[in-house]
């Protein structure tokens, strides 16, 4: 998605994390295949956060087991590559030095500094790391060769996820195992990926994590049924930080929760992000916390991305008509009461997407090039290169008059849904 | 309070001469100080019965043709309330006035004759409906049961039109099918067709797009906006998002562990929030414009924490140990409800504790939103000294020393 500038010099280059590139997800279901995934690509860089927007079966989730490979069949990837681009060992170290040295997070709730412990529990995941199987071997400080994911032995997967590679489950509240306290789920990920950890530095980290994601400690012994929704979730993010990824995917993860703790989630989800350059893909529906939480954010419809921007963009002038409709389908605090008219109709059915354009027998302003020719990504305007858009409209060889703004859009969307209300009137 | 003042003092009303006072009919539906406990199921035979206080003294009233929001977040009584409005819980306490009169019977036939007139849709439209039966059958069993069609070509009729109102075309093909043919958006509307087949005066919307997804949330707003504007339904409205309650309620009510801490016209209460609990909802709840120049909002909540256990509430106002200003006083009783002007009332002892005079009220200077310099710097954020700059009001120390 961060589209290297021309001009620039390679840094932009070494700070890519995730390079996703024309990925396809099929679904074999007896009523016909459902293609969940149509050549989406797009890129993260390190320590950035990007968001996944989108409405139920849009493909986001799909998108997200894609990367880690945690499809199962009817679903198959048909096409494209997941290219991780690992920090070397001596990168790594570095990297490593300022992690230990954190004490606060500011939803801690207590000061006391980190125990000391960290220290073992950093070098039991430097020899973990040495082991696996995907490092090249590359001198210390150079980024090493980037690896396809989806060519990953199940050997070299193993030891790549949860170290490399996180993910907090949609509905994480039940992805807790009931027969087994918080504490032994946390030090199972330990004990798994860093068997040289001693039962007591195991404990430790354990603790360490806790505390780093707001759960007093002496909780370590609960049950998740003791915890409530919230704690829940917290306790899942701690589980996900056990190793310090580079990566972490959170799938709705502040779906179920009330406003309140989800604000708080997300808190502590960007000061963790923060401190610990830690990349983040988080997937939700709900656009209007995106465009607080996410640096880049990619608006998903009918398995293709749609628009790619980064939040200040996306909140100025949404570009894809689909983009502005989400946009303004959520009710807002301040500024006039209006009527608000949402996105008429609902999603199309993947096993027959409509021709064209997906979104246009739903879309005010689609012309007759819309139901021919699928749009690609490319740069909207001359002045915002970096925002992407998949629509005719800003295509030249279809449309070259005025590049339409927010007005248009919403006078559009208008006179649409008074034509629907007219209509339903007869 | 008793209750022919509470009646007379309707909620919502402007009663102070500088507010518009605007002329309301009859209230269709009044709640007056609702009180539920739910007895737990206990083995031991002696001393005192452990109860959740699911629902504090809360009083509300509907009036056709408005709704009322009612915000909270989960386990704040707002589902329980809707239950007892609809009669699916018995008060423990309190009176529901129905037109004005009191409503009474249990009998099958009394709550036969109430949900004639109040109906109540649920949050889940993928439970609420009997995935055995199809569209007609739940649409056929309302009309029958309070007799709005007696024959087969009266009910298709009805059908079809309850359908149409609904937005669910082409009806004829919508009414054979069965639940898990349609969409969630779809089975909400078929579950609001249901309670209108009663022709009620009154609807109870039990978090009716909490469920949907989000494009699908404003049309099915909007369809409950256009049947209380068009057919003048008496609308109560529960919703955990604050947004929500703004763009469809034009009035609000704040509810927190069964209590009810603040309540007037939507735009009041949202855009200048008193009750610090209020205002902590508003803090949290996702707003764009709050982006800063770095193009990232940082919010600060004013208070953490979580709702308290319902079986053994904190004494007083029950958001004292999460409130940043939390006062000796608040853990001793609940404060009465003190008017502010305009319709819009709190139950904080920041504001006086009920005797406050509207013409001498100041208000108190507080940033709900953007909230990123000074506040809630402690660490835990309970008990942190209050922030909130208290100017001239007067009434406030001596109050608060008296009470104490």
């Amino acid at each position: 998605m961060t589209s290297i500038r021309p001009g620039e010099d390679s840094t932009a280059t070494t700070n890519k994390l995730l390079e996703i590139n024309n990925i396809s997800v099929d679904y074999y279901a007896a009523s016909g295949t459902v293609h969940a995934l149509n050549d989406v690509s797009i890129s993260l860089e390190r320590g950035k956060i990007l968001g996944l927007a989108g409405e139920s079966g849009s493909g986001k989730s799909t998108l997200a087991y894609a990367i880690t490979r945690l499809l199962h069949p009817p679903a198959v990837i048909t096409g494209g590559e997941v290219l991780y681009y690992p920090r070397s060992s001596g990168g790594r170290e570095q990297q490593r030095t300022p992690r230990r040295a954190i004490t606060r997070v500011p939803t801690r709730p207590d000061t006391t500094p980190a125990p000391t412990d960290a220290e073992s529990a950093g070098d039991g995941n430097q020899r973990g790391r040495e082991r696996s199987g995907y490092q090249a071997q590359n001198s210390p400080g150079d980024i090493t060769e980037p690896v396809d994911i989806l060519q990953l032995t199940a050997a070299q997967l193993r030891t790549f996820r949860w170290s490399e590679l996180a993910i907090v489950f949609q509905s994480a509240m039940n992805a807790l195992n009931p027969v087994l306290n918080i504490g032994a789920q946390i030090t199972d990920v330990l004990r798994t990926h860093r068997p040289s950890m001693g039962a007591d530095s195991r404990r430790q980290r354990a603790l360490e994590l806790l505390r780093l994601v707001g759960i007093a400690p002496d909780r370590i012994r609960s049950y998740p049924h003791e915890l409530s929704g919230g704690m829940r979730q917290r306790a899942i993010i701690a589980i996900a930080l056990a190793l310090a990824p580079e990566l972490i995917i959170m799938d709705e993860p502040t779906t179920a929760l009330d406003v309140v703790v989800q604000r708080e989630i997300l808190e502590l989800v960007r000061a963790l992000c923060r401190e610990f350059g830690m990349a983040l893909i988080f997937i939700t529906h709900d656009l209007s916390l995106l465009l607080e939480i996410a640096d880049e954010i990619a608006i998903m419809y009918a398995g293709r991305i749609v628009e790619t921007a980064t939040n200040q963009e996306l909140l100025r002038q949404p570009r894809h008509p689909y983009s502005y409709g989400l946009l303004n389908s959520f009710p807002s605090l301040h500024g006039p009461r209006r009527k608000m008219t949402g996105i008429p109709g609902s999603p199309p059915d993947l096993r027959a997407v409509p021709a064209g354009c997906a979104f246009h027998p739903r879309c005010p302003m689609a012309f007759e090039a819309c139901s021919r020719s699928i749009p690609m990504l490319r740069a909207s305007t001359a002045e915002t290169p970096e925002q992407l858009v998949a629509c005719h409209l800003y295509d030249p060889r279809f449309n070259s008059g005025e590049i339409p703004t927010s007005e248009d859009f919403a006078a559009k969307y208008e006179a649409n849904f008074e034509a629907m209300i007219g209509k339903r009137r007869e | 309070m008793n209750i022919e003042n509470m009646g007379a003092n309707s909620p919502f009303i402007a009663l102070n001469d500088d507010a518009v006072s605007i002329p309301l009919p009859p209230a269709v539906l009044e709640a007056i100080h609702l009180r539920k406990y739910f007895p737990l199921r206990q083995f031991k035979l002696s001393g005192p019965r452990k109860v959740v206080h699911a629902a504090e003294d809360t009083s509300l009233a509907l009036y056709p043709g408005r709704a009322l929001a009612l915000v909270g977040e989960s386990g704040s009584g707002k589902t329980t309330m809707a239950r007892m409005l609809a009669r699916l819980y018995e008060p423990t306490s309190g009176t529901i006035l129905f037109r004005g009169e009191p409503v009474k019977g249990n009998g099958r036939n009394a709550l036969k004759d109430y949900h004639h007139h109040v109906q109540l849709v649920f949050q889940d439209p993928f439970s609420s409906l009997n995935p055995v039966h199809d569209v007609r059958y739940h649409l056929k069993r309302p009309l029958r049961l309070h007799g709005h069609a007696r024959t087969a070509t009266e009910e298709t009729e009805e059908i079809l039109a309850l359908l149409n109102r609904v937005s669910l075309s082409p009806a004829e093909q919508f009414i054979r099918k069965f639940p898990h043919q349609l969409s969630g958006g779809q089975r909400q509307r078929v579950a609001i067709a249901r309670a209108l087949a009663a022709k009620p005066e009154v609807l109870l919307a039990d978090e009716p797009v909490s469920m949907l997804d989000v494009s699908i949330r404003l049309d099915v707003l909007n369809l409950l906006l256009r049947l209380k504007d068009e057919e003048q339904l008496a609308l109560l409205f529960i919703t955990h998002d604050i947004a929500s309650a703004r763009y469809f309620a034009e009035d609000t009510l704040v509810m927190y562990a069964g209590q009810t801490v603040e309540g007037g016209p939507s735009e009041e209460v949202i855009q200048r929030p008193r009750h610090p609990y209020t205002q902590l909802l508003i803090s949290a709840a996702p707003d764009p414009d709050r982006l800063g120049p770095d193009g990232k909002g940082s919010v600060t909540l004013p208070a953490r924490g979580e709702i308290p256990s319902l079986i053994n509430p904190p004494g007083g106002c029950r958001f004292h140990p999460r409130c940043p200003h939390a006062m000796p006083v608040c853990s001793e009783r609940f404060p009465k409800r003190t008017e502010l002007g305009g319709g819009h009332w709190a139950h904080c002892f920041l504001y006086g504790d009920g005797e406050a005079n509207p013409a001498s009220y100041k208000p108190i200077a507080v940033t709900p939103s953007r909230s990123s310099e000074g506040r809630g710097k402690g660490e835990s954020g309970n008990h942190a000294s209050p922030e909130v700059e208290i100017q001239g009001n007067a009434a406030l120390p001596s109050d608060v020393s008296a009470e104490g």
